[in-house]
């Protein structure tokens, strides 16, 4: 990949539910580090764009390409080995496993040893004391919001280049709210990517570097998210109610 | 339950964007739907009356093996209703199909002389009876359960008919004498195999008009919107489980008419087609001619005997081998059966 | 009627070990279905099949034990292939399909051992003859070996798929097959390895059992009813669930069948089963109906 050449870069893609054509052609890039907002209402497809890139989607049109060699064609488990990681809209950790064996699916890795596995566990249970104190629980078992947590800590284990984040925020407290703004910018410290969808405006343009807004499955505002203010007509025009 | 990819909204369609005609706004719909309807019934009665002339030019063997194509054809039929319409795999219908050869072998035997109109109602109650009392247990399950229990159930009829050798004749299955054509005090003719084709014939195409209307009643449409989205059907409204009780008693009685004519056809009834693999073949014969047709089971059950027969000429009696394989193959690249690309237009 | 204490401690002992091979086999059939939603008919075939490659392996060496590690291999890959050729493309549709495959896949592999064997019954030698006093009858140790072994493989399966990354693969695909895939695991190769793993406990049962009853084409059917019955009754996707209802199911035939014919005993798994789906649908041992 060379410099200035985008980390994940999304190109005009199609895709369809049944005969319902969700994303019109959306394009858009996310640069090595970069934090990158999607905005939009509820069903124009920001979900559906992440799952595009992740392959658990097929677009029918239109190429993903990350560090600039398509990504279409992978099978999911193959990209994520490449170094994307995923955090669903209902966080979906696995509900029977533990914490500390949600956290080790992210972490059994090939060319991970068991020396950085173990720095890893420990600085994720520093940054999450609370889940280190489930660590034996099973995950169907935690709060929503510890669930959420989780969801990203098993990304993070990942060491991914860029993370996935669908609404992180959804149904939770305003305390853990200001939580997982604080791992965003923990994250963007690290130098891993984030490509947030998110229904919160006010943290999307405080986190983000630069903001999509989707509208009908379609790219219809760009601009770095310091030129934006959450009273800006463009915001009230394409996510206001 | 939707077989085959045709209706399932799959992630990964790569469709271009759907044609006019698709969104259903076609131009002329009233026109071409009598039309179509044309075209059926020509259709259908050329079929049919190839199917009269056929024993008049069939050599004998020939003849018996198309009236047999018929009676499975039936069979299979009567499980479509279930499996097509209803979206309910059922493996169970071989004890309707067995419980109505006992049950015509038991008209046949028991009463002098051995009448057809006894032979039909005795056949017809028994398997009704059994319907009923599968249905009253099975159900409130869904799919796999369904499944599974239906295919238990048969177990337990083969079980009891294989065991109580004294009512059933056990292993060995009960013979008896083929009845005349009789109209009671009027004409009485023993059947020949042209004439036990015809009747067949009649019966089974009399059967196919039945369920047809069945299927296009308001009833069949609750069936197919069960099919479709049984919650949502009973959020509706629908009290689904009578729906469903009814549905597999009328498949278990047309099954079990399939089970006198071959009672009639063969003279001899055994535990064997109570066994549930006959049940699975049903089921193969439902999916290989498209299920959701009507029409597509009996051709499915006509291209499984014409395979079979042609596979047991080469290869002795291992030729579920080769078949096996075929079905196998029509499962994965063939999902919709021979005929399911004439599914909707079977069904207007 | 009186039955005399000693049958039915016989019948007791019998009813265990059946049922130790029961559990066996089901817990293959159990774990692919709770992974992929498949239903695989042709389990019975891959049971019979072991047995059979245990006659050939068991002619070829003289080893019982080596026969049944060749068995246990061999249809392993058996499995794994038929997995790849016939159930991998049917993976994202109705469920239906890999019933009407896997169907298929029996009638086929039946016919197969018909005709590659013909339909006499073989024989398998036990390992080892002699038999134990248990107060005072005489009873046969391999049979107690058989129960024994079974048990050690299925606590073996429970160790490998509670620790271990693998087990972990395997149990967080079977929760959630798409969130594994996003989670990097292989997911295609684990749903081939279950099935591998299934088969090969089939195949194992198949030879474990040979001894008891002798092997002939068509012995897998009997077993694949009462494997339903039993995933159903425990559970489906529930492998401790499974072990308790085969044991259960096969005491209860066993003790069924000191009144009646051991067809008819048979009888009594299937009235379990319908009681189970009456009152618990969801399994005799899960607590929670969903």
């Amino acid at each position: 990949m060379s410099p200035g050449e985008p980390l994940v870069q999304v190109d005009d893609i199609h895709t369809y539910y049944g005969k319902s054509h969700v994303l019109h052609g959306v394009s858009l890039e996310v640069g090595k580090g970069e934090v990158v907002g999607l905005l939009g209402r509820n069903g124009v497809g920001k979900s559906t764009t992440l799952k595009a890139i992740l392959g658990l989607v097929r677009p029918s049109r239109g190429r993903v390409l990350f560090e600039g060699r398509p990504i279409n064609q992978l099978p999911t488990h193959r990209l994520v080995r490449l170094g994307l990681a995923y955090v669903p809209e209902d966080r979906r950790i696995f509900p029977l496993l533990t914490v500390a064996e949600n956290l080790r699916t992210g972490l059994d890795r090939r060319g991970v040893t068991a020396g950085r596995k173990r720095q890893l566990l420990e600085k994720i249970y520093e940054y999450f004391p609370r889940l280190a104190e489930r660590r034996g629980q099973p995950g169907g078992t935690l709060s929503g919001g510890e669930q959420q947590m989780l969801a990203i800590a098993r990304a993070m284990m990942l060491e991914p280049k860029i993370i996935l984040l669908d609404e992180p925020t959804e149904g939770l407290m305003p305390r853990m709210v200001a939580q997982i703004s604080e791992v965003i910018d923990v994250l963007h410290r690290e130098d891993v990517a984030v490509l947030l969808v998110e229904q919160n405006v006010p943290l999307t343009l405080a986190a983000s570097q630069r903001i999509y807004i989707l509208e009908k499955g379609l790219v219809r505002y760009h601009a770095p998210a310091a030129a934006l203010r959450v009273e800006d007509a463009v915001i009230h025009q394409y996510l206001g109610v | 339950m939707s077989f085959g990819a045709e209706n399932a909204p799959h992630p990964s369609a790569s469709r271009a964007s759907p044609s006019p005609r698709e969104r259903g706004e076609g131009w002329g719909e009233g026109q071409s739907s009598d039309r179509r309807a044309l075209i059926y019934w020509s259709g259908f009665s050329v079929v049919v009356a190839l199917l009269i002339i056929a024993p008049l030019v069939l050599p004998e063997f020939w003849r018996r093996f198309l009236t047999e194509i018929l009676i499975w054809g039936l069979l299979a039929m009567s499980s479509d209703l279930l499996i097509g319409y209803t979206g309910m795999v059922s493996f169970g219908h071989s004890a309707f199909f067995g419980l109505g050869m006992y049950g015509a072998a038991a008209a046949l035997l028991w009463f002098e002389p051995p009448s057809l109109w006894l032979a039909i109602p005795c056949g017809l109650i028994a398997a009704a009876a059994v319907a009923g009392f599968v249905a009253y247990f099975s159900t409130r399950l869904r799919d796999i359960y369904f499944a599974i229990t239906t295919l238990i159930f048969s177990q337990i009829f083969y079980v009891v008919i294989f065991t109580w050798t004294e009512m059933t004749g056990g292993e060995n299955g009960l013979t008896f004498s083929r009845p005349p054509l009789a109209i009671p005090g009027i004409i009485s003719v023993a059947f020949d195999s042209r004439t036990l084709h015809w009747f067949v014939l009649a019966v089974v195409t009399l059967s196919y008009l039945i369920l047809r209307r069945v299927t296009q009643s308001p009833f069949g449409m609750v069936l197919q919107s069960i099919r479709e989205n049984e919650t949502r059907t009973r959020a509706i409204g629908y009290p689904i489980e009578r729906y469903k009780i009814v549905a597999v008693m009328l498949s278990g009685l047309f099954a079990g008419l399939a089970g006198v004519l071959y009672a009639i056809q063969n003279r001899f009834a055994a535990p064997d087609f109570v066994f549930f693999l006959v049940s699975g073949e049903v089921v193969i014969f439902n999916v290989l001619g498209g299920i959701g047709t009507l029409v597509g089971p009996i051709v499915g059950a006509a291209f499984f005997l014409l395979l079979r027969e042609g596979f047991s000429r080469f290869l002795t009696e291992y030729y579920l081998i080769p078949l096996g394989l075929v079905f196998i193959a029509m499962v994965i690249f063939v999902p919709q059966g021979l005929l399911g690309f004439a599914r909707r237009w079977l069904n207007q | 009627m009186y039955i005399p204490f000693d049958q039915l401690l016989i019948q007791t002992i019998n009813g265990v070990v059946t049922g130790m091979i029961l559990a066996l086999v089901a817990s293959g059939l159990t774990l692919i279905f709770g992974i992929m939603d498949v239903v695989n008919f042709a389990h019975g075939e891959l049971f019979m099949l072991g047995a059979y490659v245990g006659v050939i392996a068991l002619a070829a060496t003289g080893d019982f034990w080596v026969a049944l590690a060749a068995a246990s291999v061999t249809i392993a890959l058996l499995g794994a292939a038929i997995y790849l050729t016939t159930l991998r493309p049917l993976l994202g549709r109705d469920p239906l399909t890999t019933i009407l495959a896997t169907f298929g896949v029996s009638l086929v592999l039946q016919n197969y051992a018909l005709w590659q064997f013909g339909p006499v019954a073989r024989k398998i030698q036990q390992p080892f003859t002699g038999q134990f006093t248990l107060f005072y009858l005489d009873y046969p140790w391999y049979r107690l070996a058989i129960a024994l072994i079974s048990a050690g493989i299925i606590g073996a399966l429970w160790l490998f798929l509670k620790y271990g990354t693998f087990g972990i693969w395997i149990r967080a695909t079977t929760q959630d097959r798409v969130m594994a895939q996003a989670m990097g695991i292989p997911v295609p190769w684990v749903l081939m390895a279950v099935f591998a793993i299934g088969a090969a406990m089939a195949g194992a049962s198949g030879v474990l059992f040979g001894p008891l009853a002798g092997v002939n084409p068509t012995m897998g059917l009997d077993w694949i009813l009462r494997a339903f019955i039993v995933v159903v009754v425990g559970g489906m996707g529930n492998l401790a669930g499974s072990v308790a209802a085969a044991i259960l199911i096969s005491l209860l035939e066993a003790y069924a069948s000191l009144w009646v014919s051991p067809a008819q005993a048979v009888i009594v798994s299937f009235v379990v089963l319908i009681l189970t789906l009456l009152f618990r649908p969801t399994g005799l041992f899960v607590a929670t109906p969903k």
